[in-house]
C-alpha cells in the first residue's frame, strides 16, 4: 500500500476518477449481462463479404477478418472478462483472507508455518507463477482465472496478516479476550469487520491485477480457445493483420485497458475514502 | 555496513529460495503424469524401456532420496531434462535469458528515469495541474498491458513512421520499442512511491534547515531530496522486478523477440514441465537476487536500517 503524505479523505462519490472508474465497471457489467439480448447475432455470426471493414457507418467499431461485427465482439467479451475478474478475486481472497486472518490472530507456529509457505511463493514473479499453474492445471478459462487468483493469494494474505495484527493489538481486543471470547469468535467478529476497508480497497487494486494478468495470458494463447471473443484473446487475433485493419487490436485492447484503470481507479479511491 | 546485516541478508535469502525449490518439487511431484513415460512418450517405447528409464532416473527411489538429488542437483545448476527435447533445462533456459536480460535491464533503466522524472515532478508541483497530470501518466502506465501498448508502438513507430523494426532482436534499434513500453509500465509504480517519498522529505527539518542556510533550491533538491528519496525508489524498483520478468515475457511475445518468454510459453503448450519449473526456478532466483541486492544498496545509503533490522 503507498503512504501519501496526509491525504485527505474524501467520500468515494466525491472522487471525480474514482467515480468515473465505477461508472466504467457499471458499464462493462452492464454489457456482459445484457450483452446477448443486445446482439442477438452472437460473437460468431461471420459474413465473409463484409471481411476488415473499418470502422464506421453500418458496423460501428468495424469488422474482423470473418467479417465478424467486433462491436459485437466486445460486448460479449465483457462476459469473459467479468467471470475472469469473479473467479480470479474470489480464489484471490476465498484463500489470502483466511490464511492471512488465521496466520494473524494466532500468531506463533501458525504464523511462522504460513507466512513462510508464502514467503516460497512469493519468491516466484506473479505472472510467472500463474503460467506455471496454467501448466498443471491445464488451459482454458477457468483454469487461466484460478492460476492468476492463486498467484494473487500470497499478497493478500501477507496484506491481510499485517492489518490483522495492526486491529488485534488494539484495546478493544484485549478486552474481548479478557472476558473470555473464543479466539474464533474475536477473529470473526471483532478483527474481521474493523480489517474490511483496508481488505476491501487492497482487493480493488488486486481486481486491476487480476484483469490485467488473466488477459496476458489469453493473449499469449494459454487461456481461451482460438477464436473466442475475449479480450485478449481479441488482440492477439488481431495482430495479423495490424498493418491493414489496427482497430481489430486496437478496440480490444482500449476496452480492456479501461476496465484495468477503472479497478485501479476505484482501489485508489477506496483507499483515500477509507483512509488506509 | 556490518557483517552481521549482509549475513541475516543472505540467510534469509537462501532461506526464501529453497522454500521456493522445495514448493517446485512437490508441485511437478503432485502433477499427473509419468516423466519416464512423457520423456519416451515420441519414440513409442515398450513398457520394459518405460521400466528401464524409470530406474535410470531414480523415479522408484523413496521421495526423500528423489527431493535430497534434487537439490544437490539444483545447487550444481542442474535443472533436470525437458521431457519434450531431452535437453538439459539449465542449458535451454541459458540458451534464452540473454535477449529476456537485455529487454529487462534497458526496461528498468527507463522506467526509473521516466518514473523518477514524474514523481519528483508532481511532488514539486503539488496540488497543481502538473500533479494531476503526472498522477494521471503513472496510473495510466499502471494499467495499460503492455501487449496493447506495445502494439499502438509497433502501429506508429515502426508502420507509420518507420523509425524503428517492429519485430525481431539484435542492436539497439530493435531494442528501443520494447524497453520503452516496458519502462513506461514500470514507471506508474516508481512514479507514485517518489512522489510520496519526495513530499515527505520536502516537509522534513533538514530540508528546512538546509533552505534556511540559504542554499538554492535546485541545489536542496537535487542533493538532499533526490538523495533520501533513492533508497526507496531502488527497493520499490527491485520489488517490480518479479512484474518486470512478467513483463518481459510478454513483451518478448509482442515484439516476437527471442528469449524466456517464448521458451516458457511453447514449454507450456507442450506440458514440458521440466522447462517451466526451470524457467520459475530462474525468474525466482533472479528476483530474489536483485531484491537482495537492493537491500543491501539500500542498507548502505540509509544507515538506520542496518541497526535493530529484523
Amino acid at each position: 500500500m503507498i503512504e501519501w503524505a496526509a491525504p485527505p479523505r474524501r467520500p468515494l462519490l466525491r472522487q471525480p476518477a474514482a467515480l468515473a472508474g465505477l461508472t466504467w465497471l457499471a458499464l462493462v457489467i452492464l454489457a456482459a449481462l445484457l450483452g446477448p439480448s443486445l446482439a442477438p447475432g452472437g460473437p460468431m455470426e461471420a459474413d465473409p463479404t463484409r471481411s476488415l471493414l473499418p470502422p464506421g457507418p453500418g458496423g460501428l467499431l468495424g469488422t474482423d477478418l470473418l467479417g465478424r461485427d467486433l462491436l459485437v465482439r466486445l460486448l460479449w467479451g465483457a462476459r469473459w472478462t467479468l467471470e475472469m475478474g469473479v473467479l480470479g478475486l474470489a480464489t484471490a481472497v476465498g484463500l489470502g483472507l483466511p490464511v492471512g486472518l488465521a496466520a494473524g490472530s494466532l500468531g506463533g507456529r501458525t504464523d511462522a508455518i504460513l507466512m513462510r509457505l508464502m514467503d516460497g511463493l512469493l519468491a516466484f514473479p506473479g505472472l510467472l507463477l500463474a503460467m506455471a499453474m496454467v501448466a498443471v492445471l491445464g488451459t482454458g478459462l477457468t483454469p487461466v482465472a484460478v492460476a492468476v487468483g492463486l498467484a494473487a493469494v500470497p499478497p493478500y494474505a501477507r496484506v491481510a496478516r499485517s492489518v490483522t495484527r495492526e486491529v488485534r493489538a488494539q484495546p478493544y481486543v484485549e478486552a474481548a479476550r479478557a472476558i473470555g471470547a473464543t479466539r474464533l469468535r474475536i477473529a470473526l467478529r471483532h478483527i474481521l469487520p474493523n480489517a474490511a476497508p483496508s481488505l476491501i480497497a487492497f482487493a480493488a487494486t488486486q481486481l486491476g491485477w487480476v484483469l490485467l494478468n488473466g488477459a496476458a495470458l489469453n493473449f499469449l494463447g494459454l487461456g481461451v480457445p482460438p477464436g473466442t471473443p475475449e479480450w485478449g484473446a481479441m488482440l492477439a487475433e488481431g495482430r495479423a493483420y495490424l498493418r491493414d485493419a489496427p482497430w481489430v487490436s486496437t478496440f480490444p485492447g482500449l476496452a480492456l485497458t479501461l476496465t484495468v484503470l477503472a479497478a485501479n481507479l476505484v482501489g485508489d479511491g477506496l483507499q483515500e475514502a477509507l483512509g488506509v | 555496513m556490518g557483517v552481521g546485516y549482509v549475513g541475516r541478508r543472505l540467510l534469509s535469502a537462501v532461506f526464501v529460495l529453497w522454500l521456493a525449490a522445495s514448493l517446485a518439487f512437490f508441485a511437478l511431484k503432485l502433477t499427473p503424469g509419468d516423466p519416464a513415460e512423457a520423456l519416451l512418450a515420441a519414440s513409442g517405447a515398450t513398457p520394459e524401456e518405460v521400466a528401464e528409464r524409470r530406474a535410470q532416473l531414480g523415479l522408484d527411489d523413496p521421495l526423500w532420496l528423489q527431493y535430497v538429488r534434487y537439490l544437490t542437483d539444483l545447487a550444481r545448476g542442474d535443472l533436470g531434462q525437458s521431457w519434450l527435447h531431452g535437453r538439459p533445462v539449465g542449458r535451454m533456459v541459458l540458451e534464452q535469458l540473454g535477449p529476456t536480460v537485455e529487454l529487462a535491464v534497458a526496461a528498468t533503466g527507463v522506467g526509473m528515469a521516466l518514473g523518477i522524472g514524474l514523481g519528483t515532478l508532481a511532488a514539486v508541483r503539488r496540488r497543481t495541474w502538473v500533479d494531476t497530470a503526472a498522477t494521471a501518466v503513472a496510473v495510466v502506465g499502471l494499467s495499460t498491458p503492455t501487449y496493447w501498448s506495445g502494439l499502438l508502438a509497433i502501429l506508429f513507430f515502426s508502420l507509420h513512421l518507420r523509425w524503428f523494426p517492429a519485430t525481431g532482436e539484435g542492436g539497439l534499434r530493435h531494442l528501443v520499442l520494447p524497453a520503452a513500453v516496458l519502462g513506461f509500465a514500470l514507471a506508474g509504480s516508481i512514479a507514485r512511491l517518489v512522489r510520496a517519498r519526495v513530499a515527505e522529505v520536502l516537509g522534513s527539518p533538514f530540508v528546512l534547515a538546509a533552505r534556511a542556510r540559504g542554499l538554492p533550491g535546485r541545489h536542496v533538491l537535487f542533493v538532499h531530496v533526490l538523495k533520501a528519496a533513492a533508497g526507496p525508489a531502488l527497493a520499490v524498483t527491485a520489488l517490480q522486478f518479479g512484474f518486470l520478468l512478467g513483463g518481459a515475457v510478454v513483451t518478448e511475445t509482442v515484439f516476437a523477440r527471442r528469449g524466456l518468454g517464448r521458451l516458457a510459453v511453447e514449454a507450456i503448450l507442450w506440458r514440458d514441465l521440466p522447462v517451466v519449473r526451470g524457467v520459475v526456478l530462474v525468474g525466482a532466483l533472479a528476483y530474489v537476487g536483485v531484491n537482495l541486492l537492493a537491500d543491501l544498496l539500500h542498507a548502505w545509503l540509509d544507515p538506520r536500517l542496518r541497526e535493530g533490522a529484523s
